[in-house]
């Protein structure tokens, strides 16, 4: 069958922010969503600047995610400004076993309604669903109650046994704004507003510009030896 | 915070940031601790509210010139050059990952009471309003022998050396006057006064190279200038620090910096009653002001002030460029110091849409500094508001190779990152005990690993 022509397909990306308590499963929300794997004993997050997966919303739309980890500087107060900067998504994870995870959560949130942007989507996450017969603390109903109020997406997670995980973000992306993600084919390393010029080299994009671009042109008309 | 580290570092301005992020590279386990509520120390951007804190405590921010969170407001007033030492290290390190950058518009300089842009190339030379008929030709004839020189080549040097020949010697050569030397000198080659002209040319040519490959490389001035505000350079690199690692602490108030009471020797710093033990400190001047164990550890070596101006309006007679760096060269206004004016705007994401912040500066000669500024601030048109401070330059007394607390320097009056640079290759071959710092090149590809 003659496919007809149709729009060419883009991969639409956005940067999507991790906030939550130390130790309620955030990266290993990531690392299951972005590699499937698990470790029972992972080490607090090292040497992740930020991790990319997509998903296909449908064979014309793949959203590609770009996911930052606070790598640890959310413990001391000491999250920089720059974090919550541009992004498009948050993912906010609780542990469903530590009733205080869920207040740290909602102080979280009320920090990115205060700082981020306004038309940021939020997503709460009860992580360590896996441990709900045994050890759950926080009942269902009372983080879907408040997410409702709050309008955020919600669902309870397993980073252990994948419960959720890719529901999670296919949600997320079908909620995102999909004009406003930048054509990953194009953009540089940034989620959003990327302005970052296709293919290097010196023209900017909307007066943005591309140090790395840049620096292969540089190295051919570097003359001043 | 009751722990063991490599190295705690104290106050988060870039240098030490960097420093932070190489060290946690290399797998040292840092502490790093900022007595601020924010990133940056004194090279951060600060809020409408932050702003207000800072220099008038009690006073509310004015509420008619857009909203808060729109503000990012530089203590400092520096700019990347496109091509420069910094700009390597960002990208370099990947950093250029977490920012986005935009050219500043233009760079002008002063001379005779009017400003015009800085030529850059024998051909904008031509075109200059700032030099007459002959005087072009002259400085024609002096750009194209910087373009053609070749280490290699005799035949390029015209008889100069420029390893031994002092720049006034080349500048005499080419006959050029003492205005074009003011703005070659000042504007091009950047140094902050005259001094240049006797040492040997080789430095100044660098650094008009410098000008002229980060003017080349995107266009419309040497400079480049982070979104957001120059505090998102420290934040960039205390995250790459943060991902190898290392321990963020904001406001967090450093009261003792703990030595061995018999070897003098760094053992840890004390908060409250938490104390962090290292085995060494790398940190900026203003955490070693009292002295360490009643020595001395820092001297001022000049004070600069510097006026920070909110603007409703371009800087006139700039073309309307939403950014400009403007040089008035020592001389032009019988001083011994230049003063600098550096502007960016609302297009910079640094404050509210038509608004301009225009910082002016300059190193303090007299008893009366905001005086001193007055050439410059009579450049600017009308002022919304300006805040005014006068800070000490202050540098180490020793290189800490004994007692292993390594003092970095205050960011000078230039217009740049570059000596900033240098004091970050200096601490760290004072750290390392006279390594030489090489960049080794991140792994490509998205992002790095995560490691287990």
């Amino acid at each position: 069958m003659a496919a007809t022509p149709r729009q060419n397909p883009r991969m639409l990306q956005f940067k999507l922010v991790l906030l939550g308590e130390s130790a309620v499963g955030k990266s290993s929300l990531v690392l299951r969503f972005v590699k499937d794997q698990f470790d029972d004993y992972r080490e607090s997050t090292i040497g992740a600047a930020f991790l990319t997966q997509t998903v296909s919303l449908d064979p014309q739309t793949t959203v590609k995610f770009e996911i930052w980890d606070t790598a640890g500087q959310e413990r001391y107060k000491s999250l920089a400004p720059m974090y919550y900067r541009n992004a498009n998504c948050a993912v906010v994870v609780y542990d469903i076993t530590q009733p205080s995870s869920l207040d740290k959560a909602k102080a979280w949130i009320r920090e990115l309604q205060r700082q981020a942007d306004p038309n940021i989507i939020i997503a709460l996450a009860g992580n360590k669903a896996d441990l709900a017969s045994t050890r759950r603390a926080i009942p269902t109903e009372e983080a879907e109650k408040y997410a409702a109020e709050e309008n955020l997406l919600f669902l309870e997670t397993s980073a252990k046994n994948s419960l959720n995980v890719s529901e999670l973000f296919t949600m997320i992306a079908r909620k995102l704004p999909l004009e406003q993600g930048s054509d990953s084919q194009r953009g540089g390393g940034r989620g959003g507003s990327s302005l970052v010029s296709p293919g290097g080299g010196g023209q900017p994009g909307r007066g943005g510009v591309d140090l790395r671009g840049g620096q292969q042109q540089q190295s051919q008309d570097a003359c001043n030896c | 915070m009751d722990e063991t580290y490599d190295a705690i570092i104290l106050g988060t301005g870039v240098t030490e940031c960097v420093l932070s992020a190489l060290l946690s590279i290399q797998g040292k386990k840092i502490l790093h601790m900022d007595a601020n509520s924010w990133y940056g120390g004194e090279c951060a951007s600060l809020n409408l509210t932050q702003l207000y804190n800072k220099f008038r405590p009690g006073q509310e921010p004015p509420t008619d010139i857009g909203r808060d969170r729109d503000y990012a407001i530089d203590l400092i007033p520096k700019f990347m050059m496109a091509n420069g030492e910094l700009t390597k290290m960002l990208v370099h390190t990947d950093v250029t990952r977490y920012l986005e950058f935009k050219q500043i518009a233009a760079s002008y300089v002063y001379r005779d009471g009017k400003i015009a842009k800085v030529p850059s190339t024998e051909m904008e030379a031509v075109r200059s309003p700032l030099m007459g008929l002959f005087e072009k030709r002259r400085a024609k004839k002096f750009f194209e022998f910087l373009q053609n020189w070749n280490d290699q080549d005799p035949a390029t040097h015209q008889g100069l050396d420029l390893d031994s020949v002092s720049m006034e010697k080349v500048f005499a050569h080419f006959g050029l006057e003492p205005g074009t030397r003011d703005f070659i000198g000042h504007a091009m080659a950047l140094h902050l006064d005259d001094s240049f002209m006797q040492r040997p040319a080789r430095e100044t040519y660098e650094r008009i190279i410098l000008y002229t490959s980060s003017m080349a490389r995107y266009g419309k001035s040497p400079y480049i200038y982070p979104l957001y505000g120059l505090g998102e350079l420290p934040q960039g690199f205390a995250r790459l620090s943060a991902i190898y690692g290392g321990t963020y602490m904001l406001d967090k108030q450093i009261d003792e910096i703990v030595v061995n009471a018999e070897t003098g020797a760094f053992e840890g710093v004390r908060s409250g009653d938490e104390v962090a033990k290292a085995s060494m400190v790398i940190g900026d001047p203003s955490y070693f002001r009292k002295g360490v164990n009643g020595k001395d550890k820092v001297r001022e070596t000049a004070k600069v002030v510097r006026a920070i101006c909110i603007l409703k309006h371009p800087i006139p007679n700039t073309d309307n460029s939403d950014s400009v760096q403007l040089i008035i060269p020592q001389n032009q206004v019988g001083r011994k110091h230049d003063i600098y004016i550096a502007e960016v705007s609302g297009n910079h994401n640094v404050c509210a849409k038509d608004i301009y912040i225009a910082q002016v500066s300059t190193i303090v000669e007299t008893d009366k500094p905001e005086l001193e500024l007055r050439p410059g601030l009579d450049l600017l048109g009308p002022i919304y508001d300006k805040f005014v401070t006068v800070s000490s330059l202050e540098e180490p007394i020793d290189s800490g190779r004994d007692d292993k607390i390594f003092i970095t320097r205050s960011y000078d009056a230039t217009s740049h990152f570059e000596t900033v640079v240098e004091d970050i290759h200096d601490v760290w071959a004072r750290v390392t005990g006279g390594e030489k710092l090489v960049l080794k090149k991140r792994e490509d590809g998205e992002g790095a690993q995560i490691q287990g």
